[in-house]
């Protein structure tokens, strides 16, 4: 029904600030692609100009195969879902979900039939006469979303939608957009400086790093394979741990003398990463062949419930080790961190990924 | 106050009547004298208690015209003062909320260069500009119209400032939003910022609403005809030096009609600007 094609997308600000520095993502029919990123990464600089509310310094946006670049925010056919829900304040839920449909000459009764149908889906019937500030963050969050709903789009646009919701709704309403997105079947654009948001929600997953993009891809397989350090460090919580190398006379060294010698030759002298679930700790001496191995001492224990997060010194760097249930190990507690060769990430000098 | 003994509670509510008493007795002995004959005002001292000429005092000076002042009625420069004070209060919001709303919300070449013309003009008081401003009317052939003394007294520089303020504090999302809603410059002005500047417009319409009323200066120079004079001119024109030339009591009931549309849109006014900001409270 509707593609979103971005080619070579930049922004310069007159005052000379290049936010976006060329940006090129296609995504598909039905499909939801996340953009995240650190602040200040470009990402909702991005989303503005798809909405058509920022102009487009060079390169196309395209919508459904046609260029929208002198196109304004209504005619693309867009809705957008803010921040902080930006709800007109003097209108009731019933008026801010019929606005855009009203501004667009739909008849009365289709007008009333339509709110009605999407306030039933987001369960806001009841709350139809009130006004936004007699609701709470969640409710008016609904309220945002129907809005957008509500006009039928081409193409949703979320910024940041669930950053202003305590933690527990936050998880609620993630579930709730994937579901509500999957079965209307619009095409979205989604900016979220929050991985796990990213990761949960992403049909296509694209991490954004000053004004360019690092990586894009199903979220799992940037997970697994993340092409820059920027990525590995960014997407996944705790971050996978990076250490950095120098050359030996047989291969890589660590920053406390211990020595890899299967490291790759490009990454001999750059960084070497794992993530915290590939690693084992262990209190046995022998060291299985083939694998990283690191002696570790154990600083601190956080135990989540689930599992535990081990953070050690060790490899002259602080590293963070997953173990499944209760921790056996103690803060103070020297042993051995293991990580097979195969679960290793190697990036060159410049961070990007080797191998 | 914490601890309230009742000597306290009596004295505070004896220095609030005294302030009350202070504020309120020379408008009371007004309404009195408003009501007696000029003979009993004339021959002192006059009573504390209303007397029994309310009604012949009244219609007198509403519909029957005051000599002194060419025969017109108090009901006209009613009228007049009225047409006035409304005609420059609406024309000072009108004019200044579009001007804000221009120098807010939209990107034009010059926008900074006009919005510091109109925050000059600040300097500029009517004084300052009369004898241009009058020859401009002249010229126009606007002396002695509801024109005239509007129309000079209708820029405001104060007013667009405090819109501009207003309209800095809404959020760029919700202008976005509106945007995406398919909201036009019109449709946007309309349906979002009118009904959100509610409670400012409430609140500028009675200050200049009482700005207008009072006017002394610009009506007495721009209108000749006694039929045109507004309600302050013609109180002034109506007490001469010699006393007993004066009949002081339709000069005390045009005063006492003169402060009532004041008080009335005060009064009406507040009740409807205190429900506006409870109202918008976020």
């Amino acid at each position: 029904m509707a593609t979103v094609d971005l080619k070579d997308v930049k922004k310069v600000y007159p005052s000379g600030f290049e936010a976006v520095k060329g940006v090129s993502i296609a995504v598909p029919d039905k499909e939801l692609c996340v953009l995240v990123g650190p602040s200040g990464c470009g990402k909702s600089t991005l989303l503005r100009m798809i909405a058509g509310l920022e102009t487009i310094s060079s390169g196309t946006v395209a919508i459904d195969g046609k260029i929208v670049n002198s196109v304004g925010p209504t005619e693309r056919d867009i809705a957008m879902v803010f921040q902080n829900y930006a709800l007109y304040p003097h209108m009731k839920v019933y008026d801010n979900m019929a606005y855009g449909l009203r501004n667009r000459g739909t008849p009365k009764d289709e007008i009333d039939s339509r709110v009605r149908a999407t306030a039933k889906i987001l369960e806001l019937s009841a709350l139809l006469d009130r006004r936004p500030r007699e609701l709470s963050g969640g409710q008016r969050q609904r309220v945002a979303m129907g809005r957008a709903i509500v006009r039928n789009p081409r193409v949703f646009l979320f910024d940041e939608p669930l950053s202003n919701l305590d933690a527990k709704l936050r998880g609620q309403m993630r579930v709730e957009i994937k579901n509500l997105q999957r079965s209307l079947g619009v095409t979205s654009v989604y900016v979220t400086h929050d991985q796990l948001e990213a990761m949960t929600l992403a049909d296509i997953l694209v991490v954004m790093n000053a004004g360019l993009v690092e990586q894009m891809g199903a979220p799992l397989d940037v997970y697994e394979r993340p092409a820059s350090t920027f990525v590995a460090s960014f997407i996944g919580a705790p971050p996978m741990n990076l250490l950095a190398l120098t050359e030996g006379a047989s291969g890589a060294v660590l920053a406390d003398g211990t020595a890899i010698a299967f490291a790759p030759r490009e990454a001999r002298a750059a960084t070497l990463g794992f993530r915290p679930e590939d690693a084992d700790v262990t209190f046995n001496a022998e060291a299985p062949s083939g694998a990283l191995v690191l002696p570790a001492l154990v600083e601190a224990v956080e135990p989540v419930g689930a599992e535990s997060f081990l953070h050690c010194a060790a490899g002259g760097n602080r590293i963070v080790v997953r173990v499944a249930g209760r921790a056996t190990a103690t803060v103070g507690n020297q042993l051995r961190v293991v990580a097979k060769a195969e679960k290793l990430h190697w990036f060159d000098q410049a961070g990007k990924r080797v191998g | 106050m914490i601890g309230q003994s009742p000597l306290r509670t009596v004295i505070a509510h004896a220095v609030l009547i005294l302030g009350i008493l202070i504020v309120a007795f020379p408008i009371y002995y007004t309404f009195v004298a408003s009501t007696q004959t000029l003979q009993t005002i004339l021959r002192p001292p006059l009573p504390l208690l209303p007397g029994d000429q309310f009604w012949n005092n009244y219609t007198e000076a509403l519909f029957g015209g005051v000599g002194r002042i060419g025969g017109v009625s108090v009901g006209r420069l009613l009228l007049n003062t009225t047409v006035m004070a409304l005609g420059i209060a609406v024309g000072k919001i009108f004019i200044s909320i579009l001007s804000a709303y221009a120098i807010v919300f939209f990107r034009f070449p010059l926008r900074m260069v006009f919005f510091w013309l109109i925050f000059i003009t600040l300097m500029l008081p009517v004084e300052v500009r009369i004898l241009p401003t009058y020859k401009v009317m002249v010229d126009l052939g606007m002396i002695d119209t509801y024109a005239g003394l509007i129309i000079p007294l209708i820029a405001s520089a104060t007013a667009t400032l405090l819109f501009r303020q207003f309209f800095m504090t809404i959020p760029g999302e919700l202008v976005e939003a509106a945007r995406v809603d398919g909201a036009g410059p019109w449709r946007f002005f309309f349906d979002i910022l009118l009904p959100l500047s509610r409670t400012n417009i409430a609140a500028l319409f009675v200050i200049l609403f009482i700005y207008g009323w009072t006017q002394y200066l610009w009506p007495l120079l721009v209108t000749n005809s006694s039929n045109m004079n507004t309600i302050v001119i013609a109180l002034r024109k109506m007490v001469s030096f010699a006393d007993a030339d004066t009949q002081w009591n339709l000069v005390m009931v045009t005063a006492m009609l003169a402060i009532v549309p004041p008080i009335l849109v005060v009064v009406l006014m507040q009740r409807w600007f205190v429900r506006g900001l409870v109202d918008s409270e976020k």
